[in-house]
């Protein structure tokens, strides 16, 4: 495991994979490594880019990718696409759109799935991107579909998030509006060849003017053809705007102060409710506990209180 | 109306009888019957399933609208189908030989298979052409290989069908110098190319070029041939590789009428006028599983292009709605497992493709799932249409299945279900769009994964993989293509770069990629390159440059 | 194995061969299975498909070619992956592949064929036994 850690460090492409997929199994040996590599981690930019399906995020990301990396940046990309909740499977269909880049020995692809984490999406994608930054990579885009919490949760751990749209989607974007709206801090309207896309524009225009928060950042709204490229470097420019306000206006330091308390809590809470778990899963009592509180014996207030402080009371021993 | 009433009482008392007594000793094979693509299957067909149905509208005469009945107004009985053996493998001189074999053996047609880096316009030593040189087809990396192709072949005698796509105009060109090398001008010129990038988006895979350029290609080629080559035939509209890619009998017949919708258009935009081009318009299908709806398939396409051209495309003259197709056997049908039965295979869905009046016929060698078919092979693939022809009598009337309650009913039944289809694509803009949007891939891919769990599940038998195996295949031998093949091609080509005129090359490369970047006609500065022995990889470079190169959409 | 960790699949076609329709199959019912499957689209050089495989950490590669250029695309790709010191994936191969081939094939290091007609469960049941986790 130590060799895993230096070879990340010292940019061996094949131990970063590994690592990746330790994470992804939720390996005890992942969360040492990671110990490890965190002081090495916080120089990426981290984008995060989300938006319906069909609205070209994957060549969108391609698109940037190839701009940034005529600006000498390194590239990283994570790619999350759901897991069947029936067969646990995925087809990982984000790679096959970024065939520009795949020779290029500075950018690295990984696709996931959103398995069935019992730590939560965010985590495993989260503590995905630590690697790839600690691995050295300038900027790391992170791709998801942003339907539901948990993608809303993972976009969160960028310090720009991008949602895009596409001329003519109705009212799709309505059911993905819910917290993903909320933390867009670039909006950009692909396939600007199609019908509609001014349109569009001003639609998210209009839901910015009523949006009630006061924002020293107005997230723009950007037309881009990830076809032709046509848009990308404007894109390009705005995301680095972005992190140099973050930096100017010292939320960057503040967003960093937010995320490392959530993730802290986010870990004690995840290793707190495992151990309990772990403790109680299959002991017969727990179980004529759960009988009771369904035949109205018991009631989960009082039991679940009981336990917990069983549980505390035996681990300060 | 009475009678009516009195059959459909006639029929209820023999479902409550005859039949029911039937089935209590045994029952049905199966709870409900289908064809191969899903269409339902009745126990009976009688007159009451054809009601509605008026002769002279929908079924007609042959070579007459809607041509139900064939676009031949004497069907078999003037001149039999074009059997039309596709072939080709490694270097020209083996085609070449093989091309003789055939035509002394009584093929009346030739279709040249090209190798995969010749379909994707890249020349035998470009790397990508690593282990593929020779080997789907021949390797045509310039005129050099053209010439030797059909050394000894009169090209005023024969009619020649070229599988190509994307490069087509080159391979036309190139076969245009090589008949005027031979003192025949471009008017004698029989034949076809396939000319058809949609389906390649959708099924086949041996793109280049991004939807526009390609079109502008087509039409190009549709706009040449219109002036220069009357006898040609300027596309192959093509069902039979969305077939192949797993699509239902329905979905071959919209798709492929849905691509021709969008080259008519396409070719409408460019400026020509729809009866100018559009009898030169030809199609391919495949003749797969499912006997009589096979049959029905190749029936209810006809009808429903003719009414199209007519209606839609308002077409004057009625050789433009006239749809006349070339036919091949399926070979996803044939199996690796006892190979002979493949011959069986073949014999039936060649006499699909009679019946349903096709105007030439590729069948299938056994041998094809394992290999390219072995001379036996291919002789026994030619046999079958020999036989069928000579020997059944089913070319001696027109369209002898019509009238038949089942087939005119499952005709009807196809052509109303692809009319669906054709309307969904159209609302959302065209086959371009549907392409665009993967609607199309994912209807294939769906029906296939349907297919393959049915076949799995043995629901659906083919027979020696599921059913009727074996625990010991027959040794069998196969053609194994000639390993020094891609070695001697590369020396050919070697030679070729070294005898030309170089500057030659380079001026004609240039003005094409002027005309290119342009919207000239390209057919004459492609034809002026190739007589200068460029290369295809280096005309199909500048075409690469100035078109960029497609990138598929994701559809799984 | 841990209700998280999946068999990670590379489905690819190298080559220039424009078939597919069992490669596409494959991936659906592998990912039915419950496995990840990166599909990596046509025209795959071996070493886009090394480099795929590697950095997407995949236990299993599926190799998918109809055009007669396995002899020369699938030692190639074992070759690289020799290269990158990898001997724990499990490489198997599908499509037009004759008998007399497979010899070499196997000796190169593909561990198995499928053969046209081989049902899916067969292939899932394989890599399921035989896969390196």
């Amino acid at each position: 495991m130590n060799g895993l850690v230096k070879g990340v460090l010292s940019g061996n492409r094949r131990d970063l994979a590994r690592l990746i997929s330790l994470i992804e199994d939720e390996d005890a040996d992942a969360t040492k490594a990671l110990s490890q590599l965190y002081k090495h981690t916080g120089k990426a930019h981290i984008i995060g880019v989300t938006g319906p399906p069909g609205s070209g995020k994957s060549s969108l990301v391609t698109k940037l990718t190839t701009e940034f990396r005529s600006r000498d940046k390194t590239i990283g990309i994570v790619c999350v696409d759901p897991s069947s909740p029936f067969t646990g499977g995925a087809l990982l269909g984000d790679r096959i759109r970024m065939q520009e880049h795949s020779l290029d020995k500075e950018v690295y692809v990984r696709s996931m799935g959103t398995r069935g984490h019992l730590g939560g999406l965010a985590r495993a994608t989260s503590d995905a991107v630590r690697a790839i930054d600690a691995f050295g990579k300038d900027i790391i885009f992170v791709e998801t579909v942003g339907a539901g919490q948990s993608e809303v949760e993972v976009i969160n751990i960028a310090h720009t998030v991008i949602v895009t749209d596409m001329p003519g989607s109705g009212d799709d974007i309505q059911a993905i509006k819910a917290g993903i709206m909320e933390i867009a801090d670039i909006f950009v309207v692909n396939k600007m060849d199609l019908s509609g896309a001014e349109r569009k524009v001003t639609e998210i225009e209009v839901m910015l003017d009523i949006d009630p928060r006061e924002r020293d950042w107005r997230p723009p709204v950007l037309l881009t053809n990830s076809r032709s490229g046509e848009g990308v470097a404007e894109l390009a420019e705005k995301i680095l705007e972005h992190l140099q306000f973050l930096k100017d206006s010292g939320l960057l330091e503040q967003k960093g102060l937010k995320r490392s308390r959530d993730e802290l809590q986010e870990l004690m809470r995840y290793k707190l409710t495992r151990e309990l778990y772990q403790k109680l899963e299959g002991q017969p009592e727990y179980e004529a506990a759960i009988k009771k509180i369904a035949t109205r014996k018991d009631d989960p207030y009082s039991v679940a209180e009981r336990l917990i402080a069983e549980f505390l009371f035996s681990e300060s021993r | 109306m009475g009678d009516d009433s009195k059959l459909r009482d006639s029929m209820k008392k023999w479902v409550d009888g005859s039949v029911t007594n039937t089935i209590k000793r045994f029952p049905e094979r199966e709870d409900d019957f289908a064809t191969i693509s899903g269409l339902p299957v009745n126990r009976l067909y009688t007159p009451l399933d054809l009601k509605g149905l008026q002769y002279e509208r929908d079924l007609g005469f042959p070579g007459l609208y809607p041509f139900t009945r064939g676009v031949q107004a004497t069907g078999y009985r003037g001149r039999f189908w074009t059997m039309r053996q596709y072939s080709g493998f490694a270097t020209a001189h083996e085609t070449n030989r093989r091309f003789h074999f055939l035509l002394e053996q009584g093929q009346t047609g030739l279709s040249i298979a090209f190798d995969l880096p010749t379909q994707i316009g890249y020349d035998s030593d470009d790397p990508r052409a690593q282990g593929e040189v020779g080997k789907v087809g021949v390797a045509i990396d310039s005129l050099a290989d053209m010439e030797v192709l059909f050394e000894g072949i009169p090209l005023d005698k024969v009619s020649t069908s070229m599988t190509i796509n994307a490069p087509a105009s080159v391979l036309l060109a190139m076969y245009i110098v090589v008949a005027e090398k031979q003192g025949i001008s471009m008017d004698k010129l029989r034949g076809t190319i396939q000319n058809d990038i949609l389906k390649e988006y959708v099924a086949r895979g041996t793109y280049i070029f991004p939807p526009t350029p390609s079109m502008r290609l087509i039409t190009d080629i549709f706009e040449f041939c219109t002036e220069n080559m009357p006898l040609w035939n300027t596309i192959s509209i093509s069902g039979y590789h969305i077939r192949e890619a797993g699509s239902t009998a329905v979905q071959e017949v919209a798709f492929t009428l849905a691509d021709g919708i969008a080259y008519v258009q396409a070719a409408i935009n460019a400026g020509l006028d729809v009866d100018d081009f559009a009898s030169r318009l030809s199609f391919f299908f495949g003749s797969h599983s499912d006997f009589l709806e096979e049959i029905s398939k190749f029936r209810a396409a006809r009808r429903l292009w003719a009414r199209i051209m007519h209606d839609r495309f308002k077409a004057k003259h009625e050789d433009s709605c006239k749809m006349r197709f070339h036919t091949q056997t399926a070979g996803c049908t044939l199996t690796a497992q006892q190979p002979d039965n493949n011959v069986v295979r073949v014999t039936l869905q060649a006499l699909q493709a009679v019946l349903g009046g096709t105007q030439s016929l590729h069948t299938n060698s056994r041998d094809e799932a394992l290999s390219l078919p072995t001379e036996e092979s291919v002789q026994i693939a030619l046999r079958t249409q020999q036989i069928i022809a000579y020997e059944s009598g089913v070319g001696d009337t027109i369209d002898p299945l019509a009238g038949s309650y089942f087939v005119e009913s499952l005709t009807n039944e196809i052509e109303t279900q692809a009319m669906d289809y054709i309307k969904k694509i159209d609302d959302m803009g065209g086959a371009p769009v549907a392409i665009e949007r993967g609607f199309i891939q994912r209807e294939i891919h769906e029906a296939a994964y349907q297919f393959q769990k049915s076949v799995d599940a043995t629901k659906r038998i083919v027979v020696g993989v599921n059913r009727f195996t074996v625990d010991e295949e027959p040794q069998f031998d196969y053609l194994r293509i000639n390993p020094k093949a891609e070695k001697e091609q590369l020396a050919e080509l070697k030679k070729v770069r070294e005898k030309r005129d170089d500057g030659q090359v380079k001026t004609a490369l240039d003005e094409l990629r002027r005309s290119a970047k342009g919207d000239t006609n390209l057919m004459p500065p492609i034809i002026t390159a190739v007589k200068a022995y460029a290369t295809l990889g280096e005309i199909c470079g500048v075409l690469r440059e100035v078109f960029g190169e497609y990138k598929a959409p994701d559809i799984l | 194995m841990s209700s998280s960790k999946k068999i990670r699949v590379l489905v690819a076609k190298p080559g220039l061969d424009g078939h597919d329709r069992g490669a596409k199959i494959v991936a659906r019912a592998l990912r039915d299975a419950g496995m990840e499957v990166i599909y990596t689209g046509l025209r795959q050089t071996p070493e886009m498909v090394v480099r795929a495989a590697l950095d997407e950490g995949v236990h299993c590669i599926g190799l998918s070619i109809l055009s007669g250029a396995h002899n020369a695309l699938f030692p190639k790709i074992m070759e690289l992956l020799k290269e990158e010191g990898v001997d724990d994936i499990l490489v198997v191969g599908g499509g037009i592949i004759p008998e007399d081939d497979i010899p070499n094939l196997k000796k190169a290091g593909i561990a198995e064929i499928f053969g046209p007609g081989t049902p899916l469960d067969e292939i899932i049941e394989y890599i399921k036994t035989n896969v390196k986790l």
